[in-house]
């Protein structure tokens, strides 16, 4: 176990690094700054899973968007892959806190809206698709409409909108924060399977403490806004994880604990 | 309901009013003079459809209105495209334009006849104004309301400007534009008459003032029935070449 997950280490074929060093960002409220991120650093391996965790509105979808390249940051630099984020770029993808999926393509067009953009050919584009709907559990749905598919179905859409594309660094904004319980388990194993075996580098931004326990091998703790880094834990135990194995459950108490003080 | 049984059903209030006021008249209980009775009306129409007038004064109208509607709604996607998408341009121009909005499109013709004399221009135009603003405002409102994110996750894909606005500006516009242009169509029809109204040789307009001035109620019914008709004839074409377009909706318009 132990020399499996090194060896995904440092196999870096597929995932990116990713290297946010002392962001600063802050929003213009009618005339009035709003500081939103507080000299945020954050270092993620090829290959890695870093989950973040902070209260409502402290920052972190924006954190995503300054990583994303949707917006530069006022100040601070972010790298990955050891590149400049200059914009946006497919190579690392956002899965919004929302689906945004087109309410008039079918999950299969959607799906395919990366790959258009890319010019990759018809008959590869539905290759790849197809194997991106099965690993979601789509294959049924393929033809279905966004307003015909439940809110989990609808999240599976886009998180096979991302997948797709083979991204080398995978940022999920609550990807499964309206799901119900039962599915969110299911999805969670998912995005675990889907990591280890694709090898993108993910960031996962999350309110559920034990979601990011059983999924990352890191979690950073943000504080209230302006997000400032409060905490950064090691997740060590192996995957496949239990909710109810004692160390989670001692850094579940910690991680709790953080966040009361903050709130 | 099955649609058949729709259909039928709409049909119901119509059909009893013709058949009661056929029946009121023929005894003598009501005076058909200023109302004519059905068969009166139905005998017109057929005495103007023989003599080739009625294929006539419909296709006057309907090139008027078809010439209207192009220009109207042409110039009104246009500038509601570059309003919408260019803000200087948007400050220069919307406040005139809702301004001018304001105005009652019939307050026009005086001065369009002025302009243009009484041919066909000045109904041309007078129908296009007519057209031009609720398909303005629908493109207008509805590119400004296009949700950030569908842009952003084209972004992060990396679609050129042009692939933008095909791929998702494009499809995200099309319902409001398509309900200004109904909108517009009704217009036109409305715009129509008045312009038809103030002077015109042929046209179904032309038919209600000749039937005033000579005191022919029949032929002010008949030409009603077929304003009727037409308008909803072209919206049902309208309707039906875009339907492809907005499939995808969820939405109740297939029951309108
Ligand atoms: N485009 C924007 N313009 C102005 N302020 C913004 C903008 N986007 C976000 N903000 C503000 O920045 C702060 C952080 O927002 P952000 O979406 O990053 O929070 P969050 O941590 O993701 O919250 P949540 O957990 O509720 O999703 C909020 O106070 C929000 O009001
Ligand atoms: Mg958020």
């Amino acid at each position: 176990m132990v020399a499996a997950t090194l060896q995904r280490h440092t196999d870096q074929a597929r995932g990116a690094s990713l290297h946010a060093e002392a962001v600063s960002h802050a929003f213009d409220i009618r005339g009035a700054p709003l500081p939103v991120l507080d000299q945020v650093s954050v270092t993620v391996a090829p290959g890695g899973f870093v989950a973040l965790l902070g209260p409502s509105g402290c920052g972190k979808s924006t954190l995503l968007r300054l990583v994303a390249g949707l917006e530069p940051p006022d100040q601070g630099v972010i790298t990955v892959g050891g590149q400049l984020v200059e914009g946006p770029d497919p190579s690392r993808l956002l899965v919004f806190q929302d689906p945004t999926l087109y309410p008039w393509r079918t999950v299969r067009g959607n799906v395919a809206l990366g790959l258009e953009a890319q010019g990759v050919g018809r008959a590869d584009r539905a290759a790849r698709i197809d194997r991106a709907l099965g690993l979601v559990g789509l294959s049924a749905f393929a033809d279905a409409y966004p307003h015909q598919l439940s809110g989990g179905m609808a999240q599976r859409a886009a998180l096979a909108r991302a997948l797709v594309n083979e991204p080398r660094l995978l940022l999920l904004d609550e990807p499964l924060g309206k799901l119900d319980a039962l599915t969110r388990l299911a999805m969670q194993a998912e995005i675990l399977r889907l990591w280890q075996e694709k090898r993108f580098t993910a960031v996962l931004v999350t309110h559920d403490v034990e979601e990011a326990l059983i999924l990352a091998e890191r979690v950073i703790v943000l504080s209230d806004r302006p997000a400032a880094i409060r905490a950064e834990l090691p997740v060590e135990a192996p995957y496949p994880r239990h909710r109810d194995d004692p160390d989670l459950v001692r850094l579940r108490r910690t991680i709790l604990e953080i966040l009361g003080q903050v709130t | 309901m099955r649609q058949g049984g729709r259909v039928g059903l709409g049909l119901v209030l119509p059909l009893a009013l013709a058949i009661g006021w056929e029946i009121a008249i023929d005894p003598g209980l009501v005076s058909g003079r200023l109302l004519p009775p059905p068969s009166r009306i139905g005998a017109t129409l057929l005495d103007l459809a023989a003599s080739g007038d009625l294929l006539m004064h419909v296709q006057a109208t309907l090139i008027r209105v078809g010439l209207g509607f192009l220009w109207g709604a042409a110039v009104g996607i246009l500038a509601g495209g570059l309003v919408a998408t260019l803000p200087t341009l948007r400050w220069l121009l919307d406040p005139s334009l809702q301004a001018l909005r304001a105005v009652p499109s019939l307050a026009w013709v005086p001065l369009f006849i002025l302009w243009f004399g009484i041919l066909e221009t000045p109904k041309v135009l007078l129908i296009a104004v007519g057209v031009f603003f609720p398909v303005y405002v629908g493109v207008s409102g509805a590119i400004a309301s296009v949700d950030r994110k569908l842009i952003e996750v084209g972004r992060i894909f990396r679609l050129s400007r042009f692939g933008l606005a095909r791929r998702i500006l494009l499809p995200a516009v099309l319902p409001a534009t398509l309900v200004g242009l109904r909108t517009g169509l009704g217009l036109g029809f409305l715009f129509v008459v008045a312009a038809e109204l103030m002077g015109a040789s042929e046209g179904l307009g032309y038919l209600l003032v000749d039937g005033q001035q000579f005191g022919k109620p029949d032929q002010i019914v008949a030409a009603i029935f077929d304003f009727a008709a037409a308008g909803k004839l072209a919206d049902l074409v309208l309707m039906t070449l875009t339907r492809p377009l907005t499939r995808w909706q969820d939405t109740e318009r297939e029951s309108l």
